[in-house]
């Protein structure tokens, strides 16, 4: 592997506005309010930006369009769209270009409305023969399918994947801007509109409007900055497959290769990590990912969340900002996964501050359990 | 390697679901292969050659969609008996009922309006 630990950090990240933005507002106004929010949080400006990575599901040339409304040339860009992980896999491709010398500061970028415009017309689907003559739900009945397995080999329970969902409920009530803002027990979740067996609606992200934007530079550069760098420590790709019905294990994703390469370019092992960001698009997928990225057991998941064992005061801190379930889920999520992930190992997360955070991981999913990106920050402490 | 201008490992498909046959394919070593593929996955040969499933199968995953307005549908995958995977659904039972290991049995779905005819599975007699 030729990724250095180290050797480059996220220096600027930024939310734009979330949840519902007013009418005809695109995700191309989106990303660049977010960028320039990400410029503004490190001290640097458009001028100093010569990589562009952006992606979203509104349209199919996104880097340009950015950059277009931005009036900037990068020198390098990529538009890598493999869902919800594609910008772990940018941070990945942007250490790359700044280690070889192609790029300097890179900004990563992404923005949707579906809230606003509805989740059919943000994101449309190919038809496919083999699968949509079916009518699943894409994508939850896919990630249901590979919750029935789930329950079926390993005893896993609704119950279970409810408790991830509480969690991330307690831990949106002490983020401001998550989109959730009321209390939710087990029984609700477990009581909510079923939408495809065993998920309820609350067992699925939400649908809301919002992006992001993160800005890497090397190392050095990142010294010299206003904020403490969130360094990158490790990171790590896998894709296994675009359909469900060609997932070669349901209880099986590729995360289990991405963080192998993650944790081993870190030099790290579980233990040292004091805070998750495991993108949660469905209850199953945390639990998943506990058990591919190592943290449990295979089909131990469930029992590992149960309990309170996520949620705040519990015994591993995940998806402190709440989650793609109960905080903001603009169709692919990862962006904000990442922020999530830096601002922790910068202590800025107020309230949901874990404690003496120098270590976090934020895993990104993409398609259907099909592509998984890891990636591993820490701060000076844990250079 | 199939002359793409003649002929579509789909378009092969679908004729064969307008017979009421649910075809696959093998590779030279005996492999099943689904979907159909203009070259084997893998080995990237054009050493496919198309086959007539016997249509048993084994539920192996589950799960029951539910949409406004609508009664709730299966929505399963399938492993077929000849060693491929592929989504279908499972009728003439309350879709929760269907169950991981249940013996299935392929019943070709007709033709709609702008659909042609697709497989889906329905319980196989004496659980065979």
């Amino acid at each position: 592997m030729s990724r250095k630990r180290g050797s480059v950090a996220v220096v600027g990240a930024a939310e734009s506005d979330l949840g519902l933005v007013a009418p005809d507002t695109s995700p191309t106004d989106l990303m660049a309010q977010a960028t320039l929010r990400a410029l503004d949080d490190c001290g640097l400006r458009l001028s100093d930006v010569d990589c562009v990575f952006a992606t979203h599901s509104q349209s199919r040339m996104a880097v340009l369009e950015l950059c277009e409304y931005l009036r900037i040339n990068p020198r390098y860009y990529d538009s890598t769209t493999i869902g919800g992980s594609s910008f772990m896999s940018h941070l990945a491709h942007a250490q790359s270009a700044i280690e070889n010398g192609d790029a300097e500061v890179a900004v990563i970028a992404y923005g949707s409305t579906q809230r606003s415009i509805t989740r059919a017309a943000a994101s449309s689907r190919v038809f496919n023969y083999y699968e949509t003559p079916y009518r699943p739900f894409l994508p939850g009945s896919a990630y249901a399918l590979a919750a029935s397995r789930h329950m079926h080999q390993y005893g896993t329970t609704r119950e279970q994947l409810a408790e991830v969902a509480v969690a991330a409920r307690k831990w949106a009530l002490m983020n401001p801007v998550a989109w959730e803002k009321e209390p939710l027990t087990i029984e609700q979740v477990l009581n909510a509109r079923m939408v495809s067996y065993p998920f309820t609606v609350r067992d699925c992200c939400l649908v809301t409007d919002g992006g992001g934007a993160i800005v890497i530079t090397s190392a050095v550069r990142a010294k010299s900055l206003g904020k403490k760098p969130a360094y990158v420590l490790g990171v790590g790709e896998s894709i296994g497959h675009a359909n469900i019905s060609s997932m070669p294990d349901l209880t099986v994703t590729a995360a289990v290769e991405s963080g192998k390469q993650a944790f081993k370019m870190a030099g790290l092992r579980q233990s040292d990590v004091d805070m998750l960001s495991l993108y949660d698009a469905f209850t199953i997928t945390p639990i998943l990912f506990l058990e591919d990225l190592g943290f449990c057991p295979k089909g131990e998941g469930g029992r590992f969340v149960s309990n309170g064992a996520i949620a705040p005061g519990g015994k591993l801190a995940v998806n402190t900002s709440g989650g793609g379930l109960s905080y903001c889920h603009p169709g692919m999520y990862g962006l904000l996964v990442i922020i999530e992930a830096v601002r922790q190992v910068r202590g800025e997360c107020g309230a949901r501050q874990v404690k003496d955070c120098e270590i976090t991981l934020a895993h990104g999913n993409g398609g259907v359990l099909s592509s998984e990106c890891t990636v591993i920050f820490g701060n000076d402490a844990a250079l | 390697m199939p002359d793409l201008k003649k002929q579509s490992p789909l378009g092969v498909y679908i004729e064969h679901c307008k017979k009421g046959e649910l075809a696959y394919q093998v590779t030279a070593d005996g492999k099943a292969v689904f979907y159909p593929r203009a070259v084997a996955p893998g080995t990237g040969s054009d050493k496919l050659e198309w086959r007539v499933s016997k249509g048993l199968g084994t539920v192996h995953a589950t799960t029951v969609v539910h949409a406004k307005d609508k009664q709730p549908w299966n929505v399963a995958l399938i492993d077929v008996d000849e060693g491929f995977r592929m989504m279908s659904r499972v009728e003439d039972i309350d879709p929760m009922a269907v169950k991981i290991g249940m013996r299935v049995k392929v019943r070709m779905h007709s033709a709609e309006e702008k659909q042609s005819p697709y497989p889906v599975f329905v319980p196989a007699e004496g659980g065979k």
